[in-house]
């Protein structure tokens, strides 16, 4: 037994990118199944899940770094396969990953142009990616100290910023955040949360991923729950409740403990039956 | 805290001012950079010279320079492959095996110098290219690959040289000339420095204004003269000192040369920076869509070729190739010399510079115990310690970073 859906949101854009029939197995294991999901532009969909709902392999499909078995990816209208990662960066589909993928070692201004450097005769225009490196940290109102020092001095939530920014470098229309406030305090989650707002307000579509429910009510519109690789409902933020979310996640409404339940009703029936 | 605060970099005291304190957190924050191995090298300078007086001298000086070309030479390979965190043990017995075929080519063959250069040059670049190959497709490390390299070239080595053993190049070819009799006229080194110092002067000082002009923090016109400066009195009574005798090598001129080019390119190029950002964090990197196997195969044969070039230096100096060319301890000497002059042995930090400084060090070493008739027995022990040295130095400051947040 699912949640009901919402009753459809009237819109007023058209999907920026809309899954359907969504499918993938590895080996005999299936991860995703059938699962379908919309993003709309100047929108925050969260989607929660349990462990192994297949939260990731759906990023890792969005992402280019699998590709899906079944199911169709329609971005901007257009139906497209995503085979790679350059793919999915080309289509403007931009992932910051858990990990952040950031080198230590290099500075802010590096680390937000690494892999699409301008360059200006034979070398690379440093000027020209220190300025725009601040006009887009200070547009996210971003707090950080230098854009001269290594990645590697700066705070859990200001590398996520960093991470964040990067992924606007390519001037993308959706951003995939995948647990963005797992490792981080109250204040720089606040900070980071901040952020994705900012993000929404840009009208990117915006992809968040997490397992905090409070940290998605308080940014999210819409939020998908996945569980156990299939769709488990899909709620309005405003609508719902977290206990409501929750029971999606676990699937509180269809367990052990519930079918119990019915089965005791159906004993129950059965003697009356019986007596009668 | 307010949204203005990203511009706090900008709010620091401007001028001189900023730029020492900044220098100092820098050091405090375990980012020695140079540091230690200039410390080193005064040192070392100057115990040498209290016991004995002719180590300064001029005369041993420009032994000291062209000792230096053609370990340096292979150091400046190793530089680029620990950047990528990587190592390669194969240089000495690349470099030897370039000997041997200039030997070979050019003597009991009779081709001309010019293919004789290049044949030596592509085979380093073919080594190299073979094993960034096997690093990328097989994944095999690279210390394993290099040192399988190390037991094959020296076989090839030996069988190039074939039953000869060792063979001389005449004294008056133009390799020889180069390597042992070639200096730079005294006139054409002071404006070398000059023109370097120039260059220097005016790319930082355009740079500062085109960075001024966009609004962003710029080095003072005062510390960018006072660099200038610097590095214009430094180098010309370097060049004088070494001009009361013999002067500056040329050979010396060329490696000092190869240094400042790759330093360029590490520095301003996007090659550059994609190789300290696979020394950093190879995933980061291949996210980032650097093609990180480009970046390996491109170093593992830069780093060859260096090692084929080093080995043709080393022949022209010698004017000879033998069974022992680029043996012994020229392969542990050259990575000494990059890890002394300050390149992390845990790739993403270094410069193109510690190639210079780093074989500087070693060769004071072995130059000043020459002088004091110690064997190689000392030289050994003592290169060893100070290699353990640099070795810890890296190993506290990248601590020391790390505590500090800079790692």
């Amino acid at each position: 037994m699912t949640y009901l859906p919402v009753p459809t949101v009237v819109r007023t854009a058209e999907q920026l990118l809309s899954l359907r029939g969504i499918s993938k197995r590895f080996g005999a294991v299936h991860v995703l199944n059938a699962v379908d999901l919309d993003v709309y532009p100047g929108e925050v969909v969260a989607i929660v899940g349990d462990n192994g709902a297949g939260k990731s392999t759906l990023v890792k499909i969005l992402a280019g770094v699998h590709p899906q078995d079944e199911g169709t990816i329609a971005f901007s209208g257009g139906i497209t396969a995503i085979a790679s990662p350059t793919d999915a960066r080309d289509l403007g589909i931009a992932t910051v990953f858990q990990d952040l993928a950031l080198c230590d070692n290099l500075d802010v201004v590096s680390n937000l142009w690494l892999g699409r450097e301008l360059r200006k005769g034979g070398g690379l225009d440093e000027v020209e990616m220190e300025q725009r490196s601040w006009t887009l940290l200070r547009e996210l109102s971003a707090r950080i100290p230098s854009v001269r020092v290594p990645v590697a001095s700066l705070s859990g939530g200001q590398r996520q910023t960093v991470a964040i920014a990067r992924s606007l470098i390519g001037d993308p229309s959706v951003v995939i955040l995948d647990e963005p406030t797992a490792a981080l305090g109250v204040a720089q989650t606040a900070e980071v949360l901040n952020l994705i707002e900012r993000l929404r307000e840009r009208g990117l579509g915006v992809i968040l991923v997490s397992h905090n429910i409070a940290d998605v009510q308080a940014v999210a519109d819409r939020i998908v729950v996945l569980r156990l690789g299939r769709n488990n409902g899909e709620f309005r933020v405003a609508d719902v409740t977290s206990e409501m979310i929750i029971a999606a996640i676990t699937g509180a409404s269809d367990n052990s403990v519930t079918r119990r339940a019915s089965k005791d009703a159906e004993v129950v029936q059965l003697r009356r039956d019986a007596r009668s | 805290m307010t949204s203005a605060e990203p511009q706090d970099d900008r709010l620091a005291p401007a001028g001189a001012r900023r730029a020492i304190t900044g220098m100092v957190t820098r050091i405090r924050g375990g980012d020695l950079g140079s540091l230690p191995v200039i410390v080193g090298l005064v040192l070392i300078c100057g115990i040498f010279q209290v016991l004995n007086p002719t180590f300064l001298s001029s005369t041993n000086l420009v032994n000291l320079t062209m000792q230096c070309a053609a370990v340096g030479t292979l150091a400046i390979g190793i530089v680029l492959v620990l950047l990528l965190g990587e190592i390669d043990l194969s240089v000495g017995a690349v470099s030897g095996l370039s000997s041997a075929i200039l030997a070979v080519g050019y003597v009991q063959l009779g081709l001309p110098m010019p293919i004789v250069i290049l044949g030596s040059l592509v085979t380093g670049a073919l080594i190299g290219l073979l094993f960034g190959v096997l690093r990328t497709r097989f994944g095999v490390p690279s210390f394993v690959i290099t040192l399988a390299g190390l037991l094959g070239f020296l076989g090839l080595q030996l069988f190039v040289l074939g039953k000869t053993g060792s063979i001389n190049i005449p004294f008056d070819s133009l390799l020889v000339q180069f390597g042992q009799q070639w200096f730079l006229p005294a006139w054409a080194s002071y404006s070398l420095v000059g023109l370097s110092a120039a260059s220097y002067f005016v790319g930082e000082f355009t740079r500062a204004r085109r960075r001024t002009d966009a609004g962003l923090t710029s080095t003072p016109v005062a510390v960018i003269v006072a660099r200038t400066a610097a590095i214009l009195v430094v180098l010309e009574s370097a060049a004088w000192y070494l001009n009361l005798t013999r002067g500056v090598g040329a050979m010396f001129a060329v490696f000092l040369l190869l240094v400042v080019v790759v330093h360029m390119f590490l520095t301003r190029t996007a090659w550059g920076r994609s190789v300290f950002a696979v020394g950093g964090n190879v995933e980061a990197a291949r996210r980032a869509g650097i093609r990180v196997d480009r970046v390996y195969i491109s170093v593992f044969v830069l780093c060859s070729t260096f090692a084929a070039l080093g080995g043709l230096f080393a022949a022209a100096r010698l004017a000879a190739a033998n069974q022992g060319s680029g043996g012994a301890d020229t392969n542990l000497t050259a990575i000494a010399a990059a890890v002394i002059g300050g390149t992390s042995l845990f790739g993403g930090r270094g410069s193109a510079f510690s190639a210079v400084l780093g074989i500087l060090v070693i060769m004071s070493i072995t130059s000043g115990l020459t002088l004091l008739n110690l064997d190689s027995s000392v030289r050994y022990m003592i290169t060893g310690l100070v290699l353990l040295l640099a070795v810890i130095i890296d190993s506290l400051s990248r601590r020391s970073r790390a505590a500090s947040g800079r790692a």
